[in-house]
This record gives structure tokens, sequence and C-alpha cells, in this order.
């Protein structure tokens, strides 16, 4: 019979556990919430921490970096507005086709781009992803160009989804799921091949790990990660514009994960929520909004590099991801 | 965003002065030289005077490449500056080339500042943290100028006036002659600076092994931080030499440096000459590709062309194979 104290060490180690914490903190913030602007506020932060966690996925498990997330966002985010308005698909429908596009376009792009190492990785993506960008800016038959085209609003048998707090809950639960994907994913022999092949892609490819297969696999579940997002981003805003894919995005997308910190799940969304929130705080200062985010950038990677939640669970001693 | 407004309306200016000069080109060479050829010259001229601004952009991240490992994002962000402080001491009452010595200065303060402040104490920091840190810089700068100067697009006088010269049916204007021949005295002085002084080679000696270079003496940190300053000086020049054909603004710094990233890709990375010719084939496939084919898909073709070399070649053009201790 196991003791009260070691059922707990056991649950505590449980590959899922982190996400308890934040289930609890979904459930309890609102009844704290005094207006439908902090729904919002929330809504975006889990849709921007399902694309930080599919890049943490990329980054902080593979060690591979990309500078161009977000052109999978602007795929997902144009699924759902190109789709039923103009193509007559139904909205749910489009969202899934958007996913499938993305992982599609990952898997095709992802074979020469993952080849390359360092600063080629980085700069080969970040031009892949300006790319999608032009393209949406300059396909105005399609797209609406650069003012960007309305998004119809998701019906699931009669019912509108519009309201900002059931989407809350829409966008809380697949954010959970989410992660629920990404814990099982990394505790999986693929997650193990990844964490080798961060460690060095030889000794990896030694051991016997398929290093261009896994990689390739784990930019695709990334790519549709952002493309989930996107799609959701365009919804909720019921409007989309190229910056949905924009170079500052993808930017936007790494900083939360080095911020929350690299391989981190629970990292992920203190980094999205960090980003998010930010801004909103600063309207205040909005002249001075980009000034202070890029000295937080900064002063982030000179002094906190290993990014909020491991230094915050190294200082307490704690072994929590 | 701001970005991509940005992208814009450089986009339309330079296609729009693009349209007008293969106007004027027309109308002028119903009388002499055919059109194919006046319209082929002309953008020439125009992808050599772009091209030679990347190439100064492209010099300026080899440089600190090569001196610290690291991929200056904020590179572009030295040319605006330069652009936009002339522009503002300008309007201040301060004669055009004290204004213009002025910002060169401010900018290589600047570009000092970037590496004391951000780049040295984040010394051993990995690739992508370093990569977010300039991205940063230029995230600041960019605010900083926003708050500082305005949102709008501004311009300097010419140096030797805005009255084209006409060569074989193209209209050049004379400002960039003046570009062309600054671009190429800069990478001369350069390359003398590199290769004949001690100070050059103690950067040959950094960029080649940083702590053997400072086993036989050379202060390392100084040298890198002198690159840095160089580095932005030159940028800060050919801010101020192109504001009069494509204007500046607070953001005009982040495609100048993607541009120039893309340039030093097809040179291969770490060559200073490859950059400059990268940047100079970059500016000429842009024009072409502006002229002949699309010029809303313009910006694509720098990132076509990043995309293309690296596929082909995963080193990079002049890369080499590494062995990789495991």
């Amino acid at each position: 019979m196991l003791a009260e104290a070691d059922r707990f060490r056991l649950l505590q180690h449980h590959r899922l556990f982190p996400l308890i914490p934040l289930a609890v903190i979904i459930v309890v913030l609102p009844l704290l919430f005094p207006s439908a602007y902090y729904y919002r506020v929330a809504a975006l932060v889990f849709i921007f921490a399902i694309a930080a966690l599919g890049l943490n996925l990329l980054m902080g498990f593979a060690g591979q970096v990309s500078l161009g997330h977000a052109g999978f966002m602007g795929v997902g985010a144009y699924a759902v507005a190109i789709g039923p308005s103009r193509l007559g698909i139904a909205p749910l429908l489009a969202f899934a086709l958007g996913a499938a596009c993305s992982a599609v376009l990952a898997f095709v792009v992802g074979r020469p781009i993952l080849r390359l190492k360092g600063h080629y990785l980085a700069v080969a993506t970040l031009g892949f992803g300006v790319l999608l960008t032009i393209v949406f800016t300059n396909e105005a038959k399609w797209t609406g160009g650069p003012d960007g085209m309305p998004v119809q609003q998701i019906i699931i048998i009669n019912w509108t989804v519009h309201r900002i707090g059931t989407w809350y809950w829409i966008l809380a639960a697949s954010f959970l799921l989410s992660a629920v994907i990404a814990l099982n994913l990394i505790d999986s022999p693929t997650g193990r091949a990844l964490r080798a092949i961060h460690d060095s892609e030889r000794a990896a490819r030694v051991l016997g790990i398929e290093v261009a297969q896994k990689k390739l696999a784990v930019f695709v579940i990334s790519a549709v990660y952002a493309s989930v997002a996107g799609s959701f981003f365009a919804l909720i805003n019921g409007y989309v514009t190229p910056d949905a894919s924009s170079f500052l995005r993808s930017i936007e997308l790494v900083a939360m994960v080095v911020l929350g910190g690299m391989g981190s799940i629970v990292g992920s969304v203190v980094g999205s929520a960090v980003l998010v929130i930010l801004p909103q705080a600063l309207t205040v200062f909005h002249e001075y909004e980009h000034a202070i985010l890029g000295l937080t950038l900064m002063a982030v990677m000179i002094f906190l590099r290993r990014g909020i939640v491991p230094s915050l669970s190294a200082a307490l001693g704690g072994t929590y991801k | 965003m701001d970005y991509d407004s940005g992208f814009r309306l450089v986009n339309s200016l330079v296609s729009s002065s693009n349209g007008l000069a293969h106007q004027v080109g027309v109308l002028f060479d119903r009388r002499r030289a055919p059109a194919a050829m006046a319209e082929f010259l002309q953008f020439t001229f125009s992808g050599l005077t772009v091209g030679a601004v990347y190439a100064l952009v492209a010099v300026g991240f080899t440089l600190i490449y090569n001196a610290s490992d690291v991929v200056n994002f904020a590179q572009g962000e030295f040319v605006m500056l330069g652009g936009m402080v002339t522009v503002f001491l300008g309007y201040a009452g301060v004669p055009m080339p004290l204004a213009a010595a002025i910002a060169v200065l401010i900018t290589t303060a600047v570009g000092l500042a970037l590496y004391r402040l951000g780049i040295a104490p984040a010394h051993d920091a990995s690739t992508v943290t370093m990569i977010i840190i300039t991205i940063g810089a230029s995230i600041f700068l960019r605010g900083v100028a926003e708050i500082i100067f305005d949102k709008r697009f501004h311009s300097l006088p010419a140096l030797f006036g805005s009255d084209p010269i006409r060569v074989g049916g193209a209209s050049i204007l004379p400002q960039s002659v003046v570009v062309l021949a600054s671009a190429l005295l800069i990478v001369c002085l350069l390359c003398a600076f590199i290769d004949r002084t001690l100070y050059g080679k103690a950067v040959i000696a950094t960029s080649a092994n940083r702590m053997a270079a400072t086993l036989v003496g050379i202060n390392t940190r100084t040298i890198v931080g002198a690159c840095f300053a160089i580095s932005a000086a030159i940028g800060a020049v050919a801010g101020v030499l192109v504001t009069p054909i494509t204007l500046t603004s607070y953001n005009v710094g982040t495609l100048l440096a993607l541009k120039g990233f893309a340039a030093v890709m097809l040179g291969g990375i770490g060559n200073a000459m490859g950059a400059v010719v990268g940047g100079v084939l970059l500016g000429l496939f842009e024009a072409f590709a502006a002229g002949y084919l699309s010029a809303s898909y313009k910006d694509a073709v720098a990132f076509v062309v990043i995309l293309a070399v690296l596929f082909a070649m995963p080193q990079g053009l002049v890369g080499k194979t590494t062995v990789e201790r495991v």
C-alpha cells in the first residue's frame, strides 16, 4: 500500500501533471473577469499558446528553429476566410482543410528546409514565411489584398458561436487538448528521438534514429498547431489581414517559446500570456509599445536566457516542467 | 502591421519610379535607341543603385558576422537611423553636410552601444538567443525612432540636383551615380583597412579564432566593438545617400535587413566580396523581375533566391563541410 506522500509523488511525475494547475486556473479565471474584454485577452492567450506549443515541440525538443511559423498561421486564417465565402465550404470543414493544407505544405517544404542548420535554417524558414505573406498580400482576388477580408462565423447545427465567453471555453478546451497531445508526443519514442536529435544529430543517427523523418514529422505537427491557432485567430477577430502571417508575428511566436522556456509546455502558456498581455497593458503608453517590446526581448534573452518557467523552477529547486 | 505597410510603401515607391522612368524612356526612345534596349538599361541602372545599398548592408552584416558569429538583424536600423537623423537635424536648421556627419556619428555610437549592452553580456548564448537579441534591438530602435521622429516618409535633397542624366535612352538620377560611387569607395576603403592595417589584421585574427587572437595579445572585445561601430557607420552612410532616391521612414530597416541577409546568403555567409556581389546581383534580379515579370512580386525575388540557393547548396554558396564533435 502506497503512503499518501508516495502516491502524490507518483502523480507529480505523471506526464500530464503540469496541466492540473493550468486546468484549475482556466476554470477559476472567468470568476474573476469583470468584463468581456478580459475573456477576449484570455482567448488570445490560448490561441497563441497553441501556436507556441507547436513551435516549442520543434524548437525546444527537436532543436530546430523556425522564423516563419506565422506563415502557417496565415494558411489557417485564410482557410476559414476563403473556404466559406469564396468556395462555399462549411466553416468547420474549411478549418480542417486549412490544417490539412498546412500539413501538406510543411511536408513539401520541410524536407529541403530541415536539411539546413543554424543561420541557414533560420533564414530559410524566414524566407518561406515572408513569401507566404507576400502571396497573401498580392493575391487580392482571393485574399482581399493588404486590407484583408471578413471571416464568416462558425455555425454548429443552427448555433452560431459568437459570444466571446463561449469562445473562451472552446479555446481553453482546444488548448488543453493540444497540450495533452504535445505531452504524450514528448513521452513517446518519437519524443525521445527528437531530444536525441537536439543533443546531436550525428549521435542520434548512429543510434538508428531516422533523423530526417523525425524532424519532418515534428515540423508537420508544429505547422498544424500554428494553422489551428491561425484559424481560431481569424474566427474570433471575424477578419483576417496579411498581418496574421507577418515576419513580426513569427518573431512573436519564437519570442513566446523562448521567453516561457524552450522545452517547457507550461512555459509556452506563460510566454504567450506575457506577450499578449504586455501590449494590452501598455496601451496607455501606446507610443512606447515597440520600444518596450524590443527592450523586453533583449533583457529576457540576456538575463533570463533559459526562459521564465525553467529559471523559476530551478530557483525553487523543483523539477516542474 | 507597420512592417508590412513599410514593405508596401517602399515597394510602390520603387515600382512607381521604375514605371515613370519607363515612360520617360519610351517617350525618349521613339527618337533614338530602340525601346527594348533603353528599358533594359533603365532596369540595370535602378537595379545597380538598389543593389549597391543591399551590398552595403550585406558588407555590414558580414563584418559583424565574421568578428562575432552574430547575425545582426538590426543592420537595417543603422540605415534608417542614418537617413532619419540627417532629415530631422536638417529640419532643425543644421547644414546638410554637418547633419549627415552627426547622423553617422550617432549611428556609430548606437552600433557600439548595441555591442556593449546587448551582444557582449550574452556572448556565450546560442544562435537562436543571439538572433532574438538583435531582433529585439531592431524592434527597440524602430520604436525609439517612432517616438523621437514620426511615422511619415521623409526625403533629403539630392547632392547634385534631380535632373536625370540620359544615357542610351535611359534616364539616371545623379544621386544614383553618387550611391554607386560611394558604395565602391566604401568597399575599397574597408578592404584596404582589413588588408593593410594592423587593426585590420586583428579583425582577421579575431574572426579566424577568437581564443588564439586573445592569446597573441589582441583585445578581441575592442575589435568586435569596432566592427559593430564600423558596420553601423557604413549602414548610416548608405542611409544618408539613398534617402533622396528611396525616401526613408522609421520602419524601412526591417526589409533592408532581410534583403541584406538574402544578399549575404547569395554570396556565401562570411565572405565580404561575396556580400558585395550578392547585393548587386539581388538588386539586378529585383529590378528585372519588377520590370519584366510583376512589380507586386518584386519583394519575393530576394526570398525565392535565398530558398533556391539554400535548397541547391545546403551549406551556402561557399560553405564548407565541417566535422561535428559528438
